[in-house]
């Protein structure tokens, strides 16, 4: 069943009863929150995604609550609770959807000690993925969104989650957060996406998220097999510039962006050295979205069939 | 299905249930509640296979228990910093709780995760040693000045000291009580008993029955039990190993009980081992142990008491009365601390500061 065939009564109904069971990839959310904005977002966003019933089980229950005491009626808050207990400091209430999405981004990069978590986004062309790790500010988000929606399949604009086993990447088809400027790229440049309404001064200002395109949903289960790790790096009036970067430098980085390659010791290493040596490293300077979608392409052309 | 799925699977005879959703996703919550996903992760694994586990649930079992060996090499290596670091100092460091277990090669230390290293030093070394692992980069977290007094006036242990770099956290004791309290124990004659560890030069452990009597005086003192459950599957590996080990430990730890004042948390945890694992007091040292604790009523209500506060801090487990109850172990835990005229005081400012924390400084974490 898909979210949009619950019915917006019917959401709204389980999330503040016993949740809704999500499906994102290799992950289960149990989703809860009485909050209204809260299956708003939901059904803008994953209108499109697999909802299980009771008897699957749910890796991560997040529940979004109201803030405590008077905290529920003046200057209203939001909390995200994980096992009953607060996890980040309370937030203004109309901030309630981008922390739904922390939260589960929280859960993920915390506990799935499964996978090595890297902070990344990753898309996918024929078969094989792209992993774009960049600090904040990189212009990674928008670049992201506009693959996405130019030949591109979206695996996740944040978290490039790897299986040591087969080192392949999983999908998490989750919503692209974008932010400030960029929303208003995106608009134009994706007119067929869904946007969530944005919130106003979050902690990284004006924030919003878009949807992930169905069909691209309804593969959330193919992996990809890594293929190349690009650094990109927004630099205004650049035109685009794609060059070599030190594999023992990218190996570096990706392991300075993993959240749990401490966690994983040995195998951490191990995972990400294959990872490296599977892949081209790139670096990619770069001022207009169109630049980038041609360099890409020539990139997944390059590729034997 | 039972509310409290956890406390029932640590019986020698407890048949493992069979769970479906529902039941994986509340035990795994009460797990990670009690800091025990590894330990139960082990308890399935040894009863019939983690592979029986279906695959959902396997995975954070699973992740448990790669979290307990990662948390294995990383204490063995801050254990070997903060040798180390004291080693000038020519102070022996005394390795105390989880960081003994395993340098000791316990089994007590199978599964069991850490958020802090213990270790205990001579009163009048506590400056020195401070110093030195301010060399090293642990420096002390709490900036609140009441706190700070409180530690050092009052307590048995410094405040705690985190790395600046590794965040890792140590509680440098002089004793295992504190001085105010009414079981005061003489850091002095745990020192004097204190094992070498071989292999290690310079750090040792508490002996045997030192070792497990301060698990006891610990449960007893923290105030809340949300570690209480993990504290006494510490508490009965323990017993079992060395009484395998020594036919005498039964008498030696009545005896050390009672010279050392402990004979009440004595009672106490071995009346909750009793009812968690079916712990047996040899009928050699029964009377003798029950001698220790003089006052029945008082002490079958804190056996239930206590029974009810292990169970896990989850909704589903709540019955009514349960918030009066731990508020009334946690004064409790208190006034064993401290008599009634340093008490009071303490508490109106403990409740002062968790209202208005940024009045004071740093939260109210004493």
């Amino acid at each position: 069943m898909r979210l949009a065939d619950l019915g917006a009564s019917d959401l709204r109904r389980r999330l503040r009863g016993d949740g809704i069971r999500l499906r994102t990839g290799p992950f289960v959310f149990n989703l809860r929150s009485p909050i209204e904005v809260i299956a708003e977002g939901l059904l803008r966003l994953y209108a499109h995604h697999p909802v299980v019933d009771a008897s699957t089980f749910a890796d991560y229950a997040v529940e979004i609550v109201p803030g405590e005491g008077p905290r529920r009626w003046i200057k209203p808050q939001c909390r995200f609770l994980f096992d009953g207990r607060l996890v980040f400091e309370p937030m203004p209430v109309s901030h309630a959807y981008p922390l739904l999405e922390w939260s589960m981004n929280w859960c993920v990069s915390t506990q799935a000690h499964h996978y090595l978590v890297v902070h990344a986004a990753v898309l996918e062309r024929n078969g094989l993925a792209v992993i774009l790790p960049a600090p904040p500010g990189s212009g990674k988000s928008t670049l992201c969104a506009g693959l996405a929606y130019r030949g591109w399949r979206l695996l996740s604009d944040e978290l490039t989650v790897i299986d040591p086993a087969t080192l392949q990447v999983h999908a998490l088809c989750r919503p692209v957060s974008l932010k400030n400027e960029s929303i208003e790229i995106m608009r134009a440049y994706a007119q067929e996406a869904s946007f969530n309404r944005p919130s106003e001064e979050t902690a990284k200002g004006r924030v919003t998220h878009m949807s992930v395109r169905p069909d691209q949903v309804m593969r959330m289960d193919e992996p990809a097999r890594p293929r190349w790790v690009v650094f990109p790096r927004y630099v205004a009036g650049s035109p685009p510039r794609l060059s070599a970067h030190s594999p023992s430098e990218a190996m570096l980085e990706l392991a300075r962006n993993a959240f749990n390659y401490a966690a994983l010791g040995p195998v951490g290493f191990e995972t990400l050295a294959a990872v490296v040596d599977a892949c081209h490293c790139h670096d990619f300077e770069y001022s207009r979205l169109d630049d980038a979608v041609d360099t890409f392409e020539r990139l997944a052309a390059a590729e034997p069939a | 299905m039972n509310a409290d799925l956890l406390t029932p699977l640590w019986h020698p005879d407890a048949v493992l249930p069979q769970l479906d959703a529902a039941g994986w996703e509340r035990l795994l919550r009460q797990a990670r509640l009690g800091a025990l996903v590894p330990r139960v992760a082990m308890r399935f694994d040894a009863q019939g296979g983690l592979e029986r586990v279906p695959t959902g649930p396997r995975q954070h079992l699973e992740n448990g228990i790669r979290l307990a060996e990662r948390q294995v090499q990383a204490v063995r290596w801050e254990v070997e910093r903060i040798r180390r670091a004291a080693a000038p100092t020519g102070t022996p460091v005394v390795l105390l709780k989880g960081a003994a277990y395993l340098l000791a090669g316990l089994p007590a230390a199978r599964g069991r995760l850490f958020a802090d290293i213990d270790i205990l030093v001579p009163h009048d070394r506590l400056e020195i040693v401070e110093l030195a692992l301010l060399g090293a980069g642990w420096v002390s977290r709490e900036r609140d000045r009441y706190n700070q007094r409180y530690y050092r006036v009052w307590m048995h242990e410094l405040p705690p000291l985190e790395h600046v770099k590794r965040s890792t956290v140590i509680d440098v004791h002089h004793t295992i009580t504190p001085p105010t309290s009414s079981f005061n124990v003489d850091g002095r004659l745990l020192l004097a008993q204190s094992r070498p560890l071989a292999g290690h030069e310079g750090l040792a452990v508490l002996q045997p029955v030192d070792m497990l009597l301060h698990s006891m005086v610990h449960l007893f003192q923290e105030g809340d039990f949300d570690h209480g459950l993990r504290d006494l599957i510490d508490m009965h590996a323990l017993l079992v190993h060395f009484e395998a080990q020594d036919t005498g430990f039964w008498p030696q730890l009545t005896a050390r009980a009672r010279q050392l004042g402990l004979g009440v948390p004595l009672v106490q945890a071995l009346d909750q081992l009793q009812a968690l694992f079916g712990v047996q007091i040899p009928a050699t040292v029964a009377g003798e142990i029950g001698a220790l604790h003089p006052r029945p009523v008082q002490r079958s209500l804190m056996r239930r008491a206590v029974g009810r506060a292990l169970t896990p801090p989850t909704p589903e487990c709540r019955r009514p009365g349960d918030g009066l109850l731990r508020w009334l172990l946690y004064v409790r835990s208190h006034w064993l601390r401290m008599p009634l005229h340093l008490l009071v005081p303490h508490l109106v400012r403990k409740a002062w500061m968790r209202h208005f924390p940024g009045k004071t400084g740093d939260e109210a974490g004493a």
